[in-house]
């Protein structure tokens, strides 16, 4: 890992973005204006309410959608127009190539920017090992469980040994315990690879359990209403849910994100005031 | 094989013995039909004399240059039509209403655009073709999930590679659709021109048959290429099946 813990890796300065409106539509405000410094090789999580932006400021972070106003810088460059070298991001969605094989897969990007075989080869082996899929190399996707599939996305972006990885929800589609154990393969990969993680979640226990820092973000328009700091050692897993400083974690993160989720579902602050506390 | 392969086989060679029986009792008179054993035979003794190569020749060169033609302009079209939503609403209607157009009225333009060659028939047959390939490929990039768009930025892959590495194999199963009824339509309009209009080709061969009373020659040619069309889709749908069998969750 190049930089200090403690200097900026990515940051966001003053960012907005506000979709423009559609057929005489209002235009949409959708974040912003919203601060945040990403630290080198730290693992940041954002937990917020439906429709707040979590998505939205990541795409900004990406270059895959343009900030409105305000500054993005990944390693004190500017981000515009295109994804920086050194940024990986995997999505919710499913996004593997479902017409080649999970090895094809995992070697896409380093095929097309000119990577020499012998490179490939070991890369790829690599993070086929890492991620466990070394016996599924010539599977298809269609073969995978859900799960799986996820992982060969996750090694895809590994292999272009990104020194930022965005995750956008990425656990989404999967079931509870196979979202732990996930968690802690992600985990896993950020011990090794040293890069900085943005992980946009609804789970706040995932955020709680993986996370050095955790933004809490308010109802549309997204801000960060709190950011966490959990405390939890490098060296941690899934076990740390038992821990109870992992309960208070959860705990103040719902506090914060109560009443704002309220807001997302179309309840007032009146309604939120009157339900019994907690 | 399959059960169903089976029963595929079962009803086609049914049909054909219940027609072979009905014409060798003269309920179907030889003057109406012959029966299939003699088409087979008339057709083995016409492509063992090698007269009717060079209309074989030139009826398949036809369709593989419409289907080619129609292939590789479909694709591009349809990928720009899906690319600019509002050049896709203007052009809609047309699409919708373009197989209602009977194409055979532009011949005579056709022939004095390129006089009396092979090409009128091959534009008649690509004008059949292109819109096949255009509205299967609109179909399979409608259907391309919206994260690889996502996937191709995070790679900064500009708009061609995009659709040549990433939206061409994702609608490949779309595509493949298309190709079938390109194949289809690029058939029946390089054979029903000759028929109609051309002076070679099978369908010139068929028609000549059928205007001399040579029903022997008219079926066994009739025959051929039905045998050709159905091998031809037979292997499009085995190749397809394999592709989609990869893909399959």
């Amino acid at each position: 890992m190049s930089g200090d813990v403690n200097t900026p890796h990515a940051e966001l300065a003053g960012v907005t973005r506000i979709y423009p409106g559609a057929a005489g539509r209002p235009p949409l405000h959708a974040l912003g204006p919203v601060d945040l410094v990403l630290r080198h090789g730290e693992f940041f999580s954002i937990v917020g309410p439906s429709g707040c932006g979590k998505s939205t400021l990541l795409e900004v972070l990406a270059g895959l959608a343009p900030a409105t106003d305000g500054r993005v810088t990944f390693e004190g460059r500017p981000v515009a127009g295109r994804v920086p070298e050194g940024v990986g991001v995997v999505f919710q969605e499913d996004a593997s190539f479902p017409w080649l094989t999970v090895w094809d897969n995992v070697a896409f990007g380093l095929r097309r920017t000119g990577v020499d075989a012998a490179e490939i080869e070991r890369r790829v082996g690599d993070a086929l090992s890492f991620m466990g899929l070394k016996d599924f190399a010539r599977a298809y996707p269609a073969q995978l469980s859900g799960g799986m599939r996820q992982r060969v996305c996750i090694a895809r972006t590994l292999v272009m040994q990104p020194r930022l990885i965005l995750l956008d929800e990425p656990f989404g589609a999967l079931d509870a315990q196979t979202r732990l154990l996930m968690g802690d393969e992600l985990l896993r990969l950020w011990r090794r690879t040293q890069a900085t993680i943005l992980l946009i979640t609804h789970a706040l226990d995932e955020a709680a359990m993986l996370s050095d820092r955790i933004g809490a973000m308010s109802a549309r328009p997204g801000r960060f209403i709190d950011i966490v700091e959990t405390g939890w050692p490098a060296e941690r897993d899934s076990r740390i849910v038992a821990k109870p400083e992992f309960g208070a974690i959860t705990s103040r993160l719902w506090q914060s994100l109560r009443e704002e989720s309220l807001k997302a579902l179309g309840h007032g602050r009146a309604q939120a005031g009157a339900s019994p506390t907690a | 094989m399959t059960p169903l392969t089976w029963i595929r086989i079962i009803l086609v060679a049914a049909f054909f013995g219940v027609l072979e029986i009905l014409c060798r009792t003269r309920v179907i008179k030889p003057v109406t039909m012959i029966p299939p054993s003699e088409m087979v035979r008339e057709l083995g003794a016409l492509l063992a004399s090698g007269s009717i190569y060079d209309d074989i020749r030139q009826t398949l060169a036809a369709v593989a240059i419409a289907l080619v033609l129609a292939v590789v302009s479909g694709f591009p079209i349809g990928v720009v039509l899906h690319a600019v939503p509002r050049l896709r609403r203007a052009v809609d209607p047309l699409l919708a209403t373009y197989y209602a157009v009977p194409f055979f009225v532009f011949y005579p333009v056709l022939v004095a655009i390129f006089g009396l060659s092979q090409w009128p028939v091959i534009v008649i047959a690509f004008m059949f073709a292109v819109v096949a390939m255009v509205i299967s490929t609109l179909n399979g990039l409608d259907r391309i999930p919206r994260v690889l768009d996502k996937v191709a930025r995070i790679h900064n892959m500009g708009a061609v590679e995009t659709a040549l590495r990433l939206k061409l194999p994702a609608a490949a199963p779309h595509l493949f659709t298309g190709l079938k009824l390109a194949v289809a339509y690029s058939f029946i309009g390089v054979i029903a021109c000759e028929f109609i209009m051309a002076a070679s080709g099978l369908g010139y061969a068929i028609a000549y048959a059928y205007n001399n009373f040579d029903n022997r020659t008219m079926y066994a040619l009739m025959l051929f290429v039905l045998a050709l069309v159905t091998t031809i889709n037979m292997a499009l749908h085995v190749w397809e099946r394999r592709l989609l069998r990869r893909r399959v969750r």
